[in-house]
C-alpha cells in the first residue's frame, strides 16, 4: 500500500457569520494515499468544497477551525502560519476551480500567471520558467502554445482556460491536486475533453487527486474511493463499485435512485429524494439527513449516528445499519449493551 | 398524444445584431433557419450545448424575441406578427434561473397572481386568493408560502413558484428553458417528476430544453439536437438515444458521464477535438465539420439538408452511411 | 475496525429505533421568520448611528422651524420700534421701561436686526423656508426625473437617444443665469396673476424669485435624476422577471410600475435624500446674492447676507445663519449616506 498523504481527523470548521454559526464541517475524516483519486460527492451546502480548501489552509475568517487535525505530507495545516502555508499552496498541493473565467486574472497575459507560480516556489530564471511554461501548455494540449502565452484569458475559450488552470496547477508537480467542480461550468464535449486530460496528467505524473463534483456520472469514470457528504458530514465512504453497487446510506441510495439514466430502456420512474436540502444556520440535533429519510427512525432525530464499517473500506454514518450490525452481531453471540 | 399539430416553426431565423453598420455589420446567427413541429400532448426535448441557440429558439417561439424571419404557427394559426396577449395565456414559459426570474420585491402570492390580475381572471378578491392557492398546493407548496419573499426560499422551492406562476393562466404550452440546471441534483428528480404530473393531469404540451440529455430523453418524447444555431437531428427518444446517426450527437451522447462503474470502464468515449466555434463566424457548410472526424471537403462547401433518413427520424449530414 | 460493537456505553432505548412519524420529522423544520426588504434596510439603518444622530437632528430642526414661530411671541416680519440692533438677552430702553411697569416682556434670544425684527423668529422662518424649498424642490425632481428617466431607460434605441440628448443640453444649461432670467421676466406676469385671480395671493407672500426658482427646479434639475433612473432601469430591465412578466403578457406601464420602479426605490430614496441639501444649499445661494425669497419674508441665505455688513460689530448674526444652513446640510447628507449603506442592493449581501 503506497504512502499515507493526506489524514483529517474529526475536523469540525464552522462559519461565524452576521446571522449565526454555520457548521460547515461536523467531525469529517478521511485518508488519501499517494496516487489515490478521491472524489467527494455532495450538494451545494455539504462541505465537500470546504473540506478542500481546509486543506490548503484557505478558510479563513469569517470561517474557522474548531476542532480535529488535518495533516498532509509532513504538515500540520493547523498550526502552520500563514507564510508557510504558502510555500505550500501552489507547490505540494494545487487546486483548479469550477469558473475559469473568474479564476484567471483578466489584466495578466496566460504567460504571466503560468510563469508567477514557477517563479514563486522555484528559484529558476525567467527564461527557464518560461520554457516550463510553453511545455506545460503543450502538456494539457493547447496548440500553438507560443502564440497562447502571450494572450490574455477573454481571448480563450472556456475549455482552454480549464487547460491553462490545469497548466498552473501543475507547474510545481504538487502531490495533490484538488480539484473543485472543474466541468460544471463547461458543454458536455468540453467536459469529456477535460476529463480525459486529467486522468490522463495522472498517469503520467502520478499525483492523487480529490475531485470535487455533484455529478455520481463523473465519480464512476475517474474515482476509486469516493465519500459522500451531506450538511458537512460524510454520510458514505467506500470504493466506487462498493458505492455504486451496495449503497448502504439512504441519501446514496436515493441519489441513484434519482437520477436518470440514459442507457435505460424502459420508462424507469425517478424516485425523488423528498424535503428540502438543511438549513445550515438551523441544522438538526441528529442525522442531517433525518427529516428527508424513508427510513427515519426516532433516534436519527435525536443522535447523531457513529460509524458503521460495512467492510475494510466501506463504512457509512447511519442509525439503521448500525442497528443493522448490532443484531448481526448479536446474532453472532457478540454482546452489545 | 394526438397528432394534431400545436406548435410549428418554419425557417426560424433569429440573427442578434451585435455591432458594426452596413458591411461591417456584426450577425450573431443565434437560429438560422430552424423547421420542427410540436404535437397536441407531446413534449419535445431540444438539446445542445452552450451557443447552439435553443433557448433562442424557445423564447422566440413566444415572440419574447421578434423573429428575423420565418413563420410560426401556433393551432394552425400564423402567429408570427399577431397581437401576442389573448396567445400569452396558451403559451407560457419557465425559466433556468429561479433566483433571477421572480421579483424579489413582490410575494409569492402576488408573483402568482399578476398572471390573473393581467388576463382579468378573477371576479372579485377571493376568487383570486383561492385561484392562487390552488396554483401553489398544485405544485406542492402551501397558503403560509403566499405572503413570504422569493429569498426565503431554497431554489427547489422557487422553481415551484415559477412554474405554479406559468401555471396560472391555464396554460396549453410551456416552454421549459433548462428548469432543472440550476438545481441540486437531489432535487432535479422531484422536479422533473412534477412537470410529468402536470403534463398528465392538465393535459400540457411542452418544449424541453436543456443540456443534459439524461433528463430530456427520460421526459420527451421526440428529441431535437441543435449545433451552432442549425437543428442536426430529429428523433423519438429511445431512437435518438440508441440509434443515432449525426457524428455530434453521438459524441455528444458519448461525452455524458454514466453513473455505472462497470460501463463506465467499457464504455469508449468519443472525445471531439477543438472548441465549439464562435457565433459570429460559424464555419462555411456545416457547421459541425471542423470538429468531425469524417469531414469531407463537400462539408465544407455545402450546407447539409436535414431531411429523413428514416420514419420519424431526421439528420443533417452528407456522410450518413460513414458514420460508425 | 470492530466498531460494530459500541465502546463506549450509550443508553440505547429499543424505543428509539421504531420508525419516526411525519410529524416528527416535519418539527425539525421551521422556516425562518420573514424578512421584508424594508425591515432589513431599516434594522441596518438603526445600527448606523452617525444616520441616527442626523435623523434626529432633522427631527429636531423641523420641530423648531414650524413649531416654533407658533410658540414664540414675536413675529418675523414685526419691527419692534425702539429695539433695533440688540444682543442677545440684551434690552432696550423701552422694554426695560415696559418691565420696571410690571409687565413681562420677552427676551430676544438672538437679538435683532437693524430694523428691530427678532432675530430668533427669523432664523425659525429661515429654516422652514429652507426645508420646504428642499423636500419640495426633490420631490419636483424626484417625479419629473423619474418618469422621464424610466421611460427613456426602457424604450431604449432611438426614444432613448433623442430623450437622453435634450438631456444633455438641459445639462450644458448655466442655471443661474436661467434664474436670473426668469425671475426678471416672470415678475410682472406672477404678479398680475396674483392681484387678477383669487386664491394666488400666496404668491406676493413667498415672492416671484422663489416661484421662479421652483419653476427652474422643475426644467433644470430633474436631469441628474433622470440620468440615475435610466441607468437603474437599463440594467433592471434585463433582469429575468421582467422578461417572465413580458411572456405573462404584462404591458410596459405595468412592468415599469409594478417591477422596475419598485425595485429601484432604495436608489429613489437614497438619491432624493442627497438631493434635498442640494437645493437648499441652491435657494440659500441665491437668496444670498438677492434672487430668493423677497423682504419681509427671511431666508437663512439673505440674513447671512445682510449680516456680512456687521460682521465685526454683530458676529451671532452671521453665525446663526450659517450654521443652521450648515447643520441642516450636513445631517441631510449624511442621512442620505446612512440609508444608501442599508438599502444598497449590492452590498446586501
Amino acid at each position: 500500500m503506497s504512502e499515507l498523504l493526506l489524514d483529517i481527523k474529526g475536523e469540525r470548521l464552522s462559519f461565524f457569520t452576521s446571522v449565526g454559526e454555520v457548521k460547515a464541517l461536523n467531525d469529517v475524516s478521511l485518508q488519501l494515499r499517494e496516487g489515490e483519486v478521491l472524489g467527494i460527492v455532495g450538494e451545494s451546502g455539504s462541505g465537500k468544497s470546504v473540506t478542500a480548501y481546509s486543506i490548503m489552509g484557505l478558510t479563513s475568517y469569517p470561517g474557522r477551525l474548531i476542532g480535529g487535525s488535518i495533516w498532509f505530507n509532513g504538515h500540520q495545516i493547523e498550526s502552520m502560519s500563514e507564510q508557510e502555508l504558502r510555500k505550500m499552496r501552489g507547490n505540494e498541493v494545487s487546486i483548479i476551480f469550477q469558473d475559469p473565467m473568474t479564476s484567471l486574472n483578466p489584466v495578466f497575459s496566460i504567460g504571466n500567471q503560468i510563469m508567477e507560480v514557477i517563479l514563486l516556489h522555484t528559484n529558476k530564471s525567467k527564461q527557464e520558467a518560461y520554457d516550463r511554461a510553453k511545455n506545460l501548455l503543450e502538456l494539457v494540449g493547447i496548440n500553438e502554445p507560443e502564440k497562447r502565452l502571450h494572450q490574455y484569458p477573454h481571448e480563450l475559450s472556456g475549455g482552454m482556460r480549464q487547460r491553462v488552470m490545469i497548466a498552473i496547477a501543475l507547474a510545481c508537480e504538487p502531490k495533490l491536486l484538488i480539484a473543485d467542480e472543474p466541468t460544471t461550468a463547461l458543454d458536455m464535449t468540453i467536459q469529456a475533453q477535460i476529463l480525459e486530460l486529467i486522468m490522463e496528467l495522472r498517469r503520467k505524473l502520478g499525483m492523487s487527486i480529490i475531485m470535487i463534483t455533484h455529478d455520481l456520472g463523473i465519480v464512476a469514470n475517474m474515482c476509486e474511493k469516493i465519500a459522500v457528504m451531506y450538511a458537512g458530514k460524510i454520510v458514505e465512504y467506500g470504493t466506487v463499485d462498493e458505492l455504486f453497487y451496495q449503497p448502504a446510506h439512504e441519501y446514496t441510495k436515493g441519489l441513484l435512485l434519482s437520477i436518470p439514466k440514459l442507457n435505460a430502456t424502459v420508462h424507469e420512474p425517478l424516485i425523488p429524494i423528498e424535503g428540502t436540502p438543511v438549513d445550515m444556520l438551523n441544522p438538526p440535533a441528529g442525522c442531517p439527513f433525518a427529516p428527508r429519510c424513508a427510513s427515519c427512525m426516532k433516534i436519527c432525530l435525536k443522535e447523531m449516528p457513529p460509524c458503521t464499517y460495512l467492510s475494510e473500506t466501506h463504512y457509512t454514518a447511519c442509525w439503521l445499519r448500525q442497528s443493522e450490525a448490532w443484531q448481526l452481531s448479536l446474532a453472532e453471540g457478540g454482546d452489545a449493551k | 398524444m394526438s397528432d394534431k399539430k400545436l406548435v410549428e416553426v418554419q425557417n426560424l431565423k433569429q440573427y442578434f445584431h451585435v455591432g458594426g453598420i452596413g458591411k461591417q455589420k456584426k450577425l450573431v446567427k443565434a437560429v438560422d433557419d430552424v423547421s420542427f413541429y410540436i404535437n397536441k400532448g407531446e413534449i419535445l426535448g431540444l438539446v445542445g450545448e452552450s451557443g447552439c441557440g435553443k433557448t433562442t429558439t424557445g423564447r422566440t417561439l413566444l415572440r419574447l424575441y421578434e423573429p428575423s424571419s420565418g413563420k410560426i404557427f401556433y393551432d394552425g394559426k400564423d402567429i408570427t406578427k399577431a397581437n401576442m396577449l389573448p396567445y400569452r395565456r396558451k403559451m407560457q414559459i419557465v425559466f433556468q434561473d429561479p433566483y433571477a426570474s421572480l421579483d424579489p420585491r413582490m410575494t409569492v402570492g402576488d408573483i402568482v397572481g399578476e398572471a390573473i390580475d393581467i388576463h382579468k381572471l378573477a371576479a372579485s378578491k377571493n376568487e383570486r386568493t383561492e385561484k392562487i392557492l390552488t396554483m401553489l398546493e398544485r405544485v406542492g407548496l402551501n397558503s403560509e408560502h403566499a405572503n413570504r419573499y422569493p429569498h426565503e426560499f431554497s431554489g427547489g422551492q422557487r422553481q415551484r413558484i415559477g412554474i405554479a406562476r406559468a401555471l396560472a393562466v391555464d396554460p396549453e404550452f410551456i416552454v421549459c428553458d433548462e428548469p432543472i440546471s440550476a438545481l441540486d441534483v437531489s432535487i432535479q428528480a422531484q422536479i422533473i417528476n412534477m412537470f410529468e404530473r402536470l403534463q398528465q393531469e392538465m393535459g400540457l404540451t411542452y418544449l424541453f430544453i436543456a443540456h443534459d440529455l439524461s433528463v430530456v430523453k427520460y421526459i420527451s418524447n421526440r428529441i431535437g439536437v441543435m449545433y451552432l444555431g442549425k437543428l442536426v437531428e430529429l428523433a423519438e427518444s429511445d431512437e435518438l438515444t440508441f440509434h443515432s446517426v449525426h457524428p455530434y450527437t453521438r459524441s455528444l451522447i458519448s461525452a455524458i458521464p454514466i453513473a455505472d462503474p462497470i460501463m463506465a470502464r467499457a464504455h469508449k468515449r468519443i472525445v471531439l477535438e477543438g472548441d465549439v466555434p464562435s457565433p459570429l463566424n460559424p464555419p462555411s457548410g456545416c457547421r459541425f465539420r471542423t470538429r468531425c472526424p469524417y469531414a469531407t471537403t463537400q462539408c465544407a462547401e455545402q450546407e447539409p439538408e436535414f431531411k429523413e433518413v428514416s420514419a420519424g427520424h431526421y439528420a443533417a449530414c452528407h456522410n450518413l452511411d460513414k458514420v460508425r | 475496525m470492530d466498531n460494530n460493537l459500541p465502546s463506549f456505553h450509550l443508553k440505547v432505548d429499543p424505543a428509539d429505533f421504531q420508525p419516526a412519524t411525519q410529524e416528527e420529522k416535519e418539527s425539525l423544520i421551521v422556516m425562518r421568520e420573514s424578512v421584508n426588504f424594508w425591515h432589513d434596510g431599516m434594522r441596518r439603518l438603526r445600527k448606523n448611528n452617525i444616520a441616527m444622530v442626523s435623523l434626529v437632528v432633522i427631527v429636531l430642526v423641523s420641530i423648531f422651524a414650524f413649531l416654533g414661530p407658533q410658540i414664540y411671541p414675536y413675529s418675523y416680519e414685526q419691527q419692534n420700534r425702539g429695539s433695533e440692533n440688540l444682543a442677545p438677552f440684551e434690552y432696550s430702553q423701552d422694554e426695560i421701561a415696559l418691565q420696571n411697569s410690571g409687565e413681562k416682556v420677552f427676551p430676544h434670544l438672538m437679538g435683532t436686526d437693524s430694523l428691530a425684527r427678532d432675530t430668533m423668529v427669523r432664523l425659525m422662518m429661515g429654516s422652514r423656508i429652507s426645508l420646504l424649498v428642499g423636500i419640495i424642490a426633490s420631490a419636483i425632481i424626484l417625479l419629473i426625473g423619474s418618469f422621464y428617466g424610466a421611460i427613456s431607460g426602457y424604450f431604449g434605441g432611438t426614444v432613448d437617444n433623442v430623450m437622453m440628448r435634450l438631456v444633455d443640453i438641459i445639462y450644458s444649461v448655466p442655471d443661474i443665469l436661467i434664474i436670473i432670467l426668469l425671475s426678471v421676466t416672470l415678475k410682472y406676469p406672477l404678479n398680475a396673476l396674483a392681484e387678477s385671480v383669487i386664491g394666488f395671493g400666496w404668491i406676493k407672500v413667498i415672492g416671484v424669485p422663489l416661484i421662479s426658482i421652483f419653476i427652474v427646479f422643475a426644467l433644470l434639475y430633474w436631469v441628474g435624476m433622470a440620468r440615475i433612473v435610466r441607468s437603474q432601469i437599463l440594467m433592471l430591465k434585463e433582469q429575468e422577471y421582467v422578461t417572465a412578466a413580458r411572456a405573462l403578457g404584462a404591458s410596459s406601464a405595468r412592468i415599469i410600475k409594478k417591477h422596475l420602479l419598485t425595485n429601484c426605490i432604495g436608489t429613489l430614496i437614497v438619491t432624493t435624500t442627497l438631493q434635498i441639501p442640494a437645493a437648499i444649499f441652491t435657494e440659500s445661494f441665491l437668496s444670498f446674492i438677492g434672487l430668493g425669497v423677497s423682504a419681509p419674508m427671511p431666508s437663512l441665505g439673505s440674513m447671512a447676507s445682510q449680516a456680512i455688513g456687521g460682521i465685526t460689530t454683530y458676529p451671532y448674526r452671521l453665525l446663526a445663519p450659517a450654521i443652521m444652513i450648515s447643520i441642516i446640510i450636513l445631517s441631510f447628507n449624511l442621512l442620505g449616506d446612512g440609508l444608501r449603506d442599508a438599502f444598497d442592493p449590492k452590498l446586501k449581501n
